[in-house]
């Protein structure tokens, strides 16, 4: 065996492996060390090809790791954890629901279209090789101001990037969020999250197992598109990354959709033990990870891989992240078989390697061996850092700021002008605008689409139960606050789904930070981790897997911490499908939770006074719990005829929507708070404070009894008005307007920010 | 009866269609590959919504020259009833089982929408259990569905009552707001001359069940069945 260690050559023509070419790698000296140590000599450059990719942050997670292993991951119902494509829970009767988010900012960050389009379809991917056939996308995205014109450029490809890959495969986008605001300017945030179902024994893993068992690629050739994406998504953005725009991989939706119906009928025929896409760092991690998972060694020959070009490197063959590819481990003897069924969607395979009892991973070209590793050392003895962390002095200068020492602007005398702001603030504004461009509906299952409730239903069909879908994350909290911002993306995203009438079972997490190597960076990541796995604790939901996206920077500095919280609920019966818009005219409109004070990190403050300052809500997570007990047991019994959480604009807002679920058919409320006990008329009309949820209900006696049962402190405020009119009286203030005005305000102002010119030059 | 659900590489609503038919209708309906060129005695053929072989070229460009659609064509000639939806309308042009072409949307970006469709023209085989003017709710979803023809050809149309779906408000108005795509003469949908072809833009099998907003579309299917039981 070391005399096969000593037949790895270098290529002819190789460039020689200098401390320059090394850190072109991405690779530290302290790393080279590591790798000299595992290697017992010096690697060949495709060798370090190999290494940069594995040891990328994006695929190594080796800032992220330790910080990570402190989030709960078990549940009973959680069948698969962390560490697979996917995770997956039992939602009962036998069927199991596949789920992630993953990112892809930096590549739609130069080239939206592609890099949004290939975000979706490596979701997608990430879903159906666990053996779930996909059935609904959810995406968060975050960008600059909207007054930009470059920003305007990115909206623009990123949303029709996402609409035209997902339309294409039939795959309904259901929900998910948007946040403007100048953090994102120069990185804009696309995070993408793909749900599936199947059948408890469909379940399959990407593992690579039984000797002799022949190794398959799948799908699309290998191209020269791609090459370096993981270790581009290591790193900081600069002017320069114009110049790594062929490092975005471009998308084909249509082979996508042959290769999950293939993939589907592959892994549903028993010819094959395991299957994975070919992702980040493309054949060499999911070849490296196969292997790594399966405890075995594997061989592969690059000279067998289906290429797109003549002269194609070893090295390039390895790294390419041409898209639309997979990694099938099939039966040995079922090879044939296998490609049929391939064939049948007209799809190319190759055999390109062959699972070995050899603890090796070696890539040969013909009979050149050009790289090996020891075993599964390459993956499991990837470097790990635990990074100094510390808060930064400014941050903590700007929370212990006081918002209600800020003047009101001469406006504010009008409270009805506020709200029309606040309304018309591109991040609580509909966005209809941008969801009009996503099928939501194919597959027919599709109950509550984008805007109509506070999260997406999608039914199971063959059963009575849905799927309640949110993706969360309010990440100006975690900016000034990020353990209490952690657990209120997390605490909300439940909100959310109960409010629909999901009892919350799981969350999936895409953690968007900047460079970890800065102190005050880590210092976010570490706490924001800390309180998302608080929440999951107090509130039941594991972490079943996720992405974590570092070195979202650029020269202007880095993004809100952003760590987007993608959660599964489940509705026990359709019959509990709750909307978020007042239904009829005389309900009595309950508020359940209390009003504070707080008026802190508010978006009210961020829109009026253009200030991202003060305390964060305090989220109490035992009062949460509670909470999503509360209202599921009163949609449970019938009580319940919308349920809206208050987030974004707070109280005021947050009544407007439900006032305004249809445009052509508008119901008015009429409020009165004269007998609140919040001292700040301001924090109790735009004040975020947390646990709050506006109930429209035929029984208000019976809320009331509940919510006493159950902790809650619950009032009721008004009532549901014919006239479309909003009235909100306080002890010194009066929002007395007809509807239409803030209508306008809300529904017109994405429109008619998007029709203004978009450019791609800064 | 049998449905018979054109399946082509990149079709996306063939499921759709086929729940419609089966769950809500309680009919026999069988998947047609696009290699087949036995339609396995189906008395009504759907070409469903999606992406055929990837909108290459043109949106249906290519279907048309699937070895199933000699046999839709030879289906259609025969007097029975195909409906294309969406993609399937596109096909049904392409394959000149229609007249006129689908354009890319007007406001050139993919809609995904309710809307109101009224129904009009003259084609009992698909309209019986409609009254004529009757305004549904249906949804729309599409990137070229600009429905487009030369003034002579849309003339005929209307003259033969073969337009059998318009856009409009939810009053009935035919109106430049109500029409999502930019459609001449707000067209959602057209026969042949025979009356037995039917292309639409918007998605009936979308809107037969109440739990998903509408049952609008369940009468088309309807109007097949009292036919046959007729």
């Amino acid at each position: 065996m070391s005399a096969t260690t000593s037949r790895v050559q270098p290529r002819p023509g190789d460039p020689a492996i200098t401390p320059a070419l090394v850190a072109e790698h991405g690779i530290t000296p302290f790393e080279y060390e590591k790798l000299l140590g595992l290697l017992g000599r010096e690697p060949t450059f495709t060798e370090l090809g190999i290494v940069s990719a594995l040891w990328s942050e994006h695929c190594s997670y080796k800032h992220s790791r330790p910080v990570l292993k402190t989030l709960p991951t078990t549940a009973p119902y959680v069948l698969q954890g962390p560490g697979e494509n996917a995770g997956v829970i039992s939602v009962g009767d036998g069927w199991a629901v596949a789920f992630k988010i993953e990112s892809h900012n930096h590549p739609s960050a130069v080239e939206p279209y592609q890099g949004a389009a290939t975000g979706v379809g490596g979701i997608l991917r990430d879903v159906f090789t666990m053996g779930a056939r996909p059935i609904a996308m959810l995406n968060s995205l975050r960008f600059g101001s909207l007054e930009t014109p470059r920003v305007r450029w990115l909206v623009s490809g990123v949303v029709k990037g996402i609409g035209d890959y997902g339309n294409c495969i039939g795959v309904p986008t259901v929900g998910g969020d948007v946040m403007f605001d100048p953090a994102y300017e120069g990185n804009p945030l696309v995070n993408a999250m793909c749900v599936g179902i199947m059948r408890e024994e469909e379940l399959i893993t990407a593992r690579a197992e039984g000797v002799g068992n022949p190794i398959l690629a799948v799908g699309a050739r290998t191209g020269r598109d791609g090459i370096h994406g993981a270790s581009f998504a290591s790193e900081d953005l600069s002017d320069e990354n114009e110049a790594k725009r062929p490092r975005v991989q471009v998308g084909d939706p249509f082979t996508e959709k042959l290769l999950l119906e293939a993939s589907l009928e592959l892994i549903r025929s028993g010819h094959i033990v395991a299957i994975q896409d070919m992702g980040a760092a493309g054949l060499t991690s999911s070849s490296a990870e196969m292997a790594e998972r399966g405890d075995v060694g594997v061989v592969i020959d690059v000279t067998k891989v289906p290429v797109r070009e003549e002269g194609m490197t070893p090295y390039e063959i390895l790294l390419s992240e041409s898209q639309e590819r997979m990694l099938v481990v099939a039966r040995r003897g079922h090879e044939e078989a296998a490609k049929a069924i391939l064939r049948k969607w007209e799809l190319q395979a190759e055999v390109i390697g062959e699972v070995i009892a050899e603890p090796v991973y070696r890539v040969v070209e013909g009979d050149r061996i050009v790289a090996e590793f020891p075993g599964s050392r390459l993956v499991t003895e990837c470097p790990q850092y635990h990074p100094e962390a510390r808060e930064s002095v400014a941050i903590a200068a700007l929370r212990a700021k006081d918002p209600h020492a800020i003047a009101e602007r001469s406006e504010e005398a009008d409270a009805s002008w506020t709200l029309r702001e606040l309304l018309s603030s591109p991040t609580i504004a509909n966005k209809r605008w941008i969801y009009r461009q996503y099928d939501s509906q194919v597959r027919t299952s599709t109950v509550v689409g984008p805007g109509a409730a506070d999260a997406a239903v999608v039914r199971l069909r063959g059963t009575n139960k849905a799927l309640a879908l949110k993706t969360d994350c309010n990440s100006r909290y975690v900016y000034l606050d990020p353990r209490m911002g952690g657990r209120i993306a997390v605490a909300e995203a439940a909100r959310n789904v109960a409010c629909t009438g999901g009892r919350p079972m799981a969350i999936t997490n895409c953690l968007n930070f900047g460079n970890p190597k800065k102190p005050e960076v880590f210092f976010q990541f570490r706490e924001a981790v800390f309180g998302i796995g608080d929440a999951c604790r107090a509130l039941g939901t594991p972490v079943t897997g996720g992405n974590v996206s570092l070195y979202n920077e650029n020269p202007q500095g880095a993004v809100f911490p952003t760590p987007t919280i993608g959660m599964v609920g489940l509705i026990d019966d359709l019959a509990h499908v709750t909307r978020s818009s007042f239904t009829t005219p005389g309900d009595s409109i309950v508020q359940l939770g209390s009003s504070t004070n707080e008026l802190g990190a508010s978006e009210y403050l961020a829109r009026v006074h253009g200030v991202t300052i003060g305390a964060v809500p305090v989220v109490d997570l035992d009062h949460e719990k509670r909470l999503v007990d509360l209202l599921l047991s009163l949609i449970a019994g019938g009580y319940v005829r919308s349920a809206h959480d208050l987030s974004e604009g707070g109280f005021a807002v947050a009544l407007a929507e439900c006032c305004m679920g249809d445009r052509d058919a508008m119901l008015g409320a009429s409020v009165d708070l004269t007998d609140s006990q919040v001292d700040s008329e301001r924090a109790l009309l735009w004040g975020e404070a947390q646990g709050r949820v506006l109930l429209s209900t035929a029984s208000p006696d019976a809320v009331l009894l509940a919510a006493e049962a159950h902790g809650i402190p619950a009032r009721v405020i008004g009532a549901v008005t014919s006239e479309p009119r909003l009235t909100i009286r306080t002890a010194t203030r009066l929002i007395d307007t007809p509807l239409t005005p803030l209508a306008d305000a809300y529904f017109d102002a994405i429109p008619a920010l998007m029709q203004r010119a978009a450019t791609a030059s800064a | 009866m049998k449905f018979g659900i054109v399946t082509f590489p990149g079709s996306n609503c063939d499921v759709d269609a086929m729940h419609a038919v089966t769950d809500q209708l309680g009919q026999t309906a069988v998947s047609l590959w696009h290699r087949d060129h036995d339609t396995q005695g189906c008395d009504v053929l759907i070409l469903p919504g999606g992406f055929s072989y990837g909108d290459a070229l043109r949106a249906g460009a290519i279907a048309r020259f699937s070895p199933i659609m000699q046999e839709v064509v030879a289906h259609a000639e025969r007097g029975a009833p195909v409906i294309g939806i969406c993609n399937g309308f596109q096909i049904l042009c392409e394959s000149h089982l229609l007249p006129g072409a689908l354009m890319r949307n007007a406001g050139l970006k993919f809609v995904c929408d309710w809307v109101h469709v009224r129904v009009e023209g003259c084609a009992p085989m698909f309209l019986n259990s409609y009254q004529s003017g009757q305004v549904l709710r249906v949804p729309v979803a599409h990137g070229e569905g600009r429905f487009a023809a030369d003034d002579a050809t849309l003339d005929l149309l209307e003259g033969n009552g073969q337009v059998v779906f318009r856009y409009c408000d939810a009053a009935g108005h035919v109106t430049e707001a109500s029409n999502p795509n930019g459609a001449l003469r707000g067209i959602a949908g057209i026969t042949n001359a025979a009356g037995n072809v039917l292309g639409m833009m918007p998605h009936p099998e979308r809107a037969v069940e109440s739990l998903l907003g509408s049952t609008d579309g369940l009468p088309l299917f309807e109007s097949l069945l009292s036919r046959v039981g007729a």
